[in-house]
């Protein structure tokens, strides 16, 4: 019934539309009948171009006025700052080059619409010229090249300098856990065909391995502020993606194979959450959470600032909600966390009573 | 050139008696006249196809602005994956997948390059046909195989591929990963062979076609840069597409055979899985082999058509005819070393990351090139804004919007963080989903009189669809910059679930507002087609006054294009308001010459 109901709605609206030309054609009958565009058509639209090119201009104003306070915060990370500046540096040139580009296509496309009798400038040609907006590019380029390169090749650069801590993050349908080294810093060996639910070795490590035994297994991750993370991920189904935006940091999580990702946190959550950028998005989001709670009578709690690990490749039904809290604490604090947990070796041995 | 010739006559001596044999279902269905496959492609692929793509998109754009609510086209369109009018998480995602693979493969790469390659090339170059009408046909029913194959795989039991459109293994190899990954899946793998064999057959065609049956005169550097576009587009096509098929067999035989090419150590649904050694990584090499020619197949044809529309309508030569030719060239080249920037964090070796963002930021030249190009072909020129030259001058406007922010994109290290977001989203909704649209539009209201005998569409309802299209692709995708660089990832159902999202919800709703008024303004462009292909103003044999070869046939359509022997080709296509010494037009009192036209006495040729 309301399919039929739909239809007719749609066919009423064609037939609207039909109507409407048509009068619109009669309306027109005197004045023009081409449908070439005619000196006054020419005319409206030059003027409309120009309009154009303000309405881009206002709604760049617009979105950075309205939306700017809502990107990601600064970077927490040692490399993050580096991504940062190359990209505001990066954002710099290609607002500049917009805004000259777009001011010339259509300013020339109001200033030089048609008229009667008017004659275009035969010019198919110049060299200098194009070796000049070639050139140009090209040296941009350039430095843009070089110096991303740069700084792509310290952040893949992963080595264990520094006494990095190693955690793996395991993805599977949807959710993550975490796999801290334990003493030794060094992960026990895994393998999906290992996995034995029933003895709760769900990420499938080698009980054999003495490596293994020492290995913490949580679902929260924490982190030291200001030691190297050294991240090994692993995935038991399908394609992930760890991404943790308030890093810069994002690596594909691959069955079969084990990838990578290094970063260095700057800052504790503590520290993120007194940041005024931080604390004003917080306070502008209660108040919407606070609003949404009244309208709808589903209660949401106030948010407080955490730093999130999101899954950002295409992994089935649950994709837009795998997701892993992540502290940034001081060493004292992470230490005193870890201690409270439960080793691999303990795990097993009280799962088998 | 003069076995060209004969051949071409002969062909033309056969006309003859095929015009009395014809029958309906030669003429209109199984038709081998190149103008009528090339229509037969504009609604099959364009309007169909597009208006399919369209709404999906309007459904998934409803969801985000306003997650959990209950719609009544929601519960008409989606029924049981829609209870109470609430929209479904897997069917979300099978949405963003048929939207993306209908429209690029689709209508962007069959319903554009078909419709006007078809159109173009026989008519521009000045041959009586393609070099096989056979074959041409053929391509065509192909495409309309895959086309069903794909519209089937919406209505059956476990719902359509919902894997995204890359159809990245393990998930769309397991079924028991999400329900898309079952029937569906092996619908889509179908459906997209039969699709590469029909886009094979047609750019083998469109090749030969070029290279063999340029009539007396026609060079390559006299073609006009259409051709030059479909002619390379379709080179990109034979070398990159093979490669798709290949990962697509491969995927089927992972699937259905137990192989393990890009599968390996799954534990899923309780159980472990056999494969073991393969790489998923490896599929998204074979891939991106396709898929980043791909854009290019996507939006050369756009471009080419642009240069064409734009020149005519400054009534200009267009600027750096010999730089455009190389532009596209040098593009067509990098294109096909540029694939690895989707996988910098793919999990491969970060040395190719290296190599891929310095070959990405190559190909931005000649686009710098080709957009400074059009710029100055407007410069002093006697700009006629017909509603074609309108979507040109749009087309510049978006290519050069979403083409800088690939600056960011193509760079390894700024891409680490935008990755996947919707800053991506944005990025190549302008640069390839907006631009070829706009050359897709610019080429219907240019060629329609071609079309459709002489009947032109309606100017003023062509002026209310490119501004309304044109703010809204504006009001969409440029806030849609902004969510990515909040940090929101696509192919997300809802925003919900991260609170850091919430203050960007109001953003969803003014893009969601923005695309279905756009939407709403293509049914202007509907009206106007069905109306004008019946009722609309006869516009002559030369309405935009142009001076390539389609306008020397006659308005009434004929197999063979021209009725007596086919025209000889004298000068480039880009001889607008040339003058001579004293200032004058070539031919006094018209600000074109034709190609058909010999140089004059004096005249110097100035093809650049």
């Amino acid at each position: 019934m309301t399919t039929l109901l739909i239809l007719v709605v749609l066919v009423l609206v064609a037939i609207a539309i039909w109507q409407m030309t048509k009068i619109f054609e009669l309306s027109q009958l005197k004045t023009t009948s081409t449908e070439v565009a005619t000196d006054s058509d020419n005319k409206y639209n030059g003027y409309l171009l120009f309009a154009f090119l303000i309405f881009i201009y206002g709604i760049t104003i617009f979105s950075f006025w309205k939306y700017a306070k809502m990107l990601l915060p600064e970077a927490a990370s040692e490399h993050g700052l580096d991504v940062d500046n190359l990209m505001l540096i990066s954002m710099i040139i290609i607002f500049f080059v917009q805004t000259i580009t777009q001011a010339l296509l259509y300013y020339f496309g109001y200033k030089y619409r048609g008229e009667k009798g008017k004659k275009a400038l035969f010019y198919a040609d110049n060299d200098r010229l194009e070796f000049i907006w070639t050139i140009i590019p090209v040296i941009v380029l350039a430095g843009l090249i070089l110096w991303g390169l740069y700084t792509w090749t310290n952040i893949m650069d992963i080595n264990d300098d520094d006494d990095p801590l190693i955690i793996e993050l395991y993805a599977q349908q949807f959710n993550w856990t975490a796999r801290y080294a334990g003493d030794d810093n060094v992960l026990g060996g895994a393998n999906v065909r290992l996995i034995d639910i029933d003895r709760a070795n769900v990420m499938g490590l080698d009980e054999a391995d003495t490596y293994s035994s020492d290995d913490v297994i949580v679902k929260e991750l924490h982190l030291p502020v200001g030691r190297k993370v050294n991240f090994k991920m692993r995935s038991q189904d399908v394609l992930h993606s760890a991404f943790m935006p308030h890093f810069r940091a994002q690596m594909n999580v691959v069955p079969g194979m084990t990838t990578e990702f290094s970063f260095t946190p700057i800052y504790t959550t503590e520290e993120m959450r007194e940041k005024p950028e931080v604390s004003d998005k917080v306070k502008r989001t209660n108040v919407i959470r606070a609003e949404k709670s009244a309208s709808t009578g589903n209660v949401l709690d106030p948010w407080e600032f955490d730093f999130v690990l999101l899954c950002n490749k295409i992994c089935g039904k649950s994709h837009y909600n795998m997701q892993m809290k992540i502290i940034v604490e001081t060493e004292e604090e992470y230490n005193a966390w870890l201690a409270k947990q439960q080793t691999f070796q303990e795990t097993m041995a009280s799962s088998a009573q | 050139m003069s076995t060209v010739t004969a051949h071409v006559d002969e062909v033309h001596d056969d006309h003859g008696h095929h015009h009395h044999k014809e029958t309906f279902v030669t003429k209109y269905i199984f038709s081998q006249d190149h103008k009528m496959i090339a229509k037969q492609y504009l609604i099959l692929g364009v309007l169909v196809m597009g208006f399919i793509g369209i709404a999906m998109s309007l459904l998934m754009r409803m969801q985000l602005a306003w997650p959990g609510e209950s719609f009544l086209v929601f519960d008409t369109f989606l029924g049981k994956w829609a209870p109470d009018g609430i929209m479904d998480a897997d069917v979300y995602l099978a949405l963003v997948t048929m939207h993306g693979t209908i429209m690029v493969f689709f209508v962007l790469t069959a319903g554009l390059s078909g419709t006007f390659s078809n159109l173009l090339i026989p008519l521009q170059i000045g041959a009586r046909d393609m070099a096989s009408g056979f074959l041409n046909m053929v391509s065509f029913w192909l495409f309309f195989v895959a086309s069903v194959i794909m519209i089937f795989s919406l209505f059956i039991e476990a719902g359509p591929a919902a894997a995204g459109w890359t159809i990245y293994p393990p998930l769309s190899a397991l079924p028991m990963a999400q329900p898309g990954s079952g029937m569906g899946m092996t619908l889509w793998l179908s459906s997209m062979a039969i699709f590469i064999a029909s886009s094979l057959l047609g750019s083998l065609n469109y090749i030969v076609t070029v290279i063999n049956l340029r009539t007396k005169g026609m060079s390559m550097t006299r073609l006009p840069l259409t051709i030059w576009a479909f002619f390379v587009t379709a080179i990109i096509g034979v070398i990159s597409f093979p490669v798709l098929l290949s990962a697509a067999l491969m995927l089927i035989m992972d699937r259905s055979f137990g192989t393990s090419f890009f599968l390996s150590d799954i534990f899923i649904q309780g159980e472990v899985l056999h494969y073991q050694g393969g790489s998923p990584v490896l599929y998204e090499h074979l891939f991106w082999f396709l898929g980043h020619p791909e854009v290019y197949i996507v939006l050369l044809p756009a471009l080419g058509i642009t240069s064409e529309v734009m020149s005519t309508n400054a009534r200009k030569p267009i600027f750096g005819y010999r730089a455009m030719v190389a532009s596209i060239l040098a593009i067509a080249f990098l294109s096909t070393i540029v694939w690895g920037h989707h996988m910098f964090v793919s999990g491969m070796n970060p040395f190719l990351g290296s190599v891929f963002t310095f070959t990405t930021l190559l190909i931005a030249i000649p686009s710098a090139v080709k957009a400074f190009n059009y710029i100055t072909t407007l410069w002093k020129g006697n700009l006629q804004l017909n509603p074609a030259m309108l979507f040109s001058i749009g087309l510049v406007s978006t290519f050069i919007t979403g083409g800088l922010t690939g600056i960011i994109l193509g760079d390894s290290t700024l891409d680490i963080n935008v990755h996947d977001t919707y800053f991506v989203v944005a990025h190549f909704h302008l640069v390839m989903g907006i631009s070829a649209l706009y050359g897709l539009f610019a080429g219907v209201y240019h060629w329609f009189p071609k079309m459709f005998e002489g009947r032109m569409l309606n100017k003023n309802l062509g002026y209310v669809h490119f501004w309304v299209t044109a703010v809204c692709a504006y009001g969409v995708f440029f806030p849609m910059h902004f969510v990515g660089m909040a940090g929101v990832p696509r192919r997300y159902y809802q925003n919900t679930a991260f609170p850091m999202f919430d203050e960007l919800a109001d953003v969803q709703v003014l893009m969601t507002v923005f695309a279905l008024i756009a939407g709403a303004a293509q049914l202007i462009f509907v009206a106007n087609f069905v109306y004008s292909m019946f009722y609309g103003k006869q516009g002559g044999q030369n309405p935009w006054k142009s001076n390539t070869l389609e306008w020397t046939t006659p308005v009434e359509h004929m197999h063979g294009n021209w009725p007596g022997a086919i025209p000889e080709v004298h000068r480039w296509a880009y001889d607008y308001s040339k003058v001579d010494e004293d200032g004058e037009y070539i031919i006094p009192g018209q600000d074109y010459v034709p190609q058909v036209v010999p140089l004059q006495q004096d005249e110097e040729e100035l093809n650049h």
